[in-house]
């Protein structure tokens, strides 16, 4: 879900273009636009400008890390799933998105980049995850939001980068979208039977994680069109396909009505219809609350990092310990 | 901080979606062994009955054709039309065979 590498890298000061191509890299660069705008797919092994393969790079390890740290709000609920069935779907998801994470760690490394150095970025805090990930999951409807919110959000974004010209990513983001859908549906069915068959307090409680997630799920497509400056470079070279707000305008034209069928209002009063626009109006999104959590000060950044660096601590001997035995019985082979 | 030289070997995993059909590339993970490897491709690239049967290969040990030769690779094919069928133009009542 969870591609805003793109829109915070103008703050961070990335991606710039400083070098001066040589002719022969010309030649290359102009072999490697034409190939762009014919609508080809690039593989790993071809010749691709350095900021290319820097920027792809950034959001494809960035989305690899969402996933990953995507599991710890979830699997925080694992242990308390309401009934056996919810506890086997939370468990199924959970592993799809570390899945997911694998699939695309995977797809980066086909960059030239290794995976110790994309897991020393995240856990260094050099790389970034969705700001998604950095609030908190207070009740157990919060789970069924996420899978219908959160997750619908990132089907929206992600629908499009199965188009990415860069081919490796693309074939990782098919096999990503066709896992998804099950992920929105399953958290959607949990919270109809929660509305349709719960108490007036599983009601409430429904409808108080609808308030807390709605707005930080519209900030997942990142900044608007006019502030994201490195949107265009991004088309230009087939990474991002549509647009920020022409993708977060169709995530509140298809939830709307997935609200009402629910019996749930979203926490915005500037919501209404707009019969000449034909969408949804809706109101002003907190982006100085975005910028302050991409930046580290969410309410739950210092706690998912702290999460995610110990599980990798504490499996170190497990990672050394499976490699000495894969070196002796290799060596035992060679005896 | 962790070395890249203890970084389990990254395999390619081929997959079989049911008996009858080719292996075809899925992917790729790190592994310490064959026997992980396999584990670990079952779980990562087939959770959903996606396959019948996994390959796994040290991606070391696969050997390419160059992309950079590719256009004097391929080329060679690419004039010889009489490889097809419908390079032969055969009377109507026999065109079907």
């Amino acid at each position: 879900m969870y591609t805003q590498a793109m829109d915070t890298m103008a703050r961070e000061g990335a991606g710039k273009l400083e070098r001066v191509l040589s002719a022969d890299e010309q030649v290359l660069q102009e072999r490697f636009d034409a190939r762009i705008d014919a609508g080809d797919f690039i593989e790993a092994k071809d010749w691709m400008p350095d900021n290319y393969r820097k920027t792809l790079l950034r959001q494809i390890s960035q989305h690899a890390h969402s996933e990953i740290v995507g599991m710890l709000p979830e699997g925080n609920w694992i242990g308390r799933a309401p009934t056996l069935k919810r506890k086997a779907i939370l468990l199924a998801k959970v592993q799809d998105e570390g899945g997911h994470g694998l699939y695309l760690y995977a797809a980066a490394e086909t960059l030239g980049t290794s995976r110790d150095q994309m897991v020393d970025a995240l856990h260094s805090g050099k790389a970034k995850y969705s700001s998604i990930f950095n609030y908190p999951t207070l009740t157990w409807a919060d789970i069924g939001t996420i899978g219908w919110l959160v997750d619908g959000a990132a089907i929206m974004n992600q629908v499009p980068i199965c188009r990415c010209s860069y081919a490796p990513y693309a074939r990782a983001m098919i096999r990503i979208c066709r896992e998804e859908s099950f992920h929105q549906r399953q958290g959607y069915d949990s919270l109809l039977v929660m509305m349709q068959g719960g108490t007036d307090a599983q009601r409430a409680m429904v409808q108080d994680a609808v308030n807390r997630w709605w707005w930080p799920c519209l900030m997942m497509f990142g900044p608007p069109d006019d502030q994201s400056p490195n949107s265009a470079q991004g088309m230009r070279w087939g990474i991002k396909r549509v647009s920020n707000d022409t993708l977060r305008q169709k995530f509140v034209d298809a939830t709307v009505q997935q609200a009402q069928v629910l019996g749930v209002t979203l926490p915005d009063p500037d919501l209404k219809w707009n019969a000449e626009r034909e969408h949804w109006d809706f109101g002003t999104i907190d982006w100085d609350e975005f910028w302050r959590v991409v930046g580290g000060e969410g309410p739950c950044n210092r706690e998912r990092l702290e999460k995610r660096v110990k599980a990798w601590d504490d499996g170190e001997w497990v990672r050394e310990a499976a490699m000495a035995h894969a070196n002796k019985q290799a060596m035992k082979e060679a005896a | 901080m962790s070395d890249a030289k203890n970084e389990w070997p990254l395999w390619e995993v081929f997959v079989r979606t049911k008996a009858g059909l080719d292996h075809k590339h899925c992917g790729s993970l790190h592994a310490a062994d064959p026997k992980m490897a396999v584990q670990m491709a079952r779980d990562v690239y087939t959770r959903r009955q996606e396959g019948s049967s996994v390959w796994v290969v040290r991606s070391d040990q696969i050997v390419a054709s160059d992309p950079g030769d590719k256009d004097m690779f391929f080329d060679p094919a690419e004039d010889k039309v009489y490889r097809h069928p419908t390079f032969y133009k055969l009377p109507d009542a026999v065109d079907h065979m």
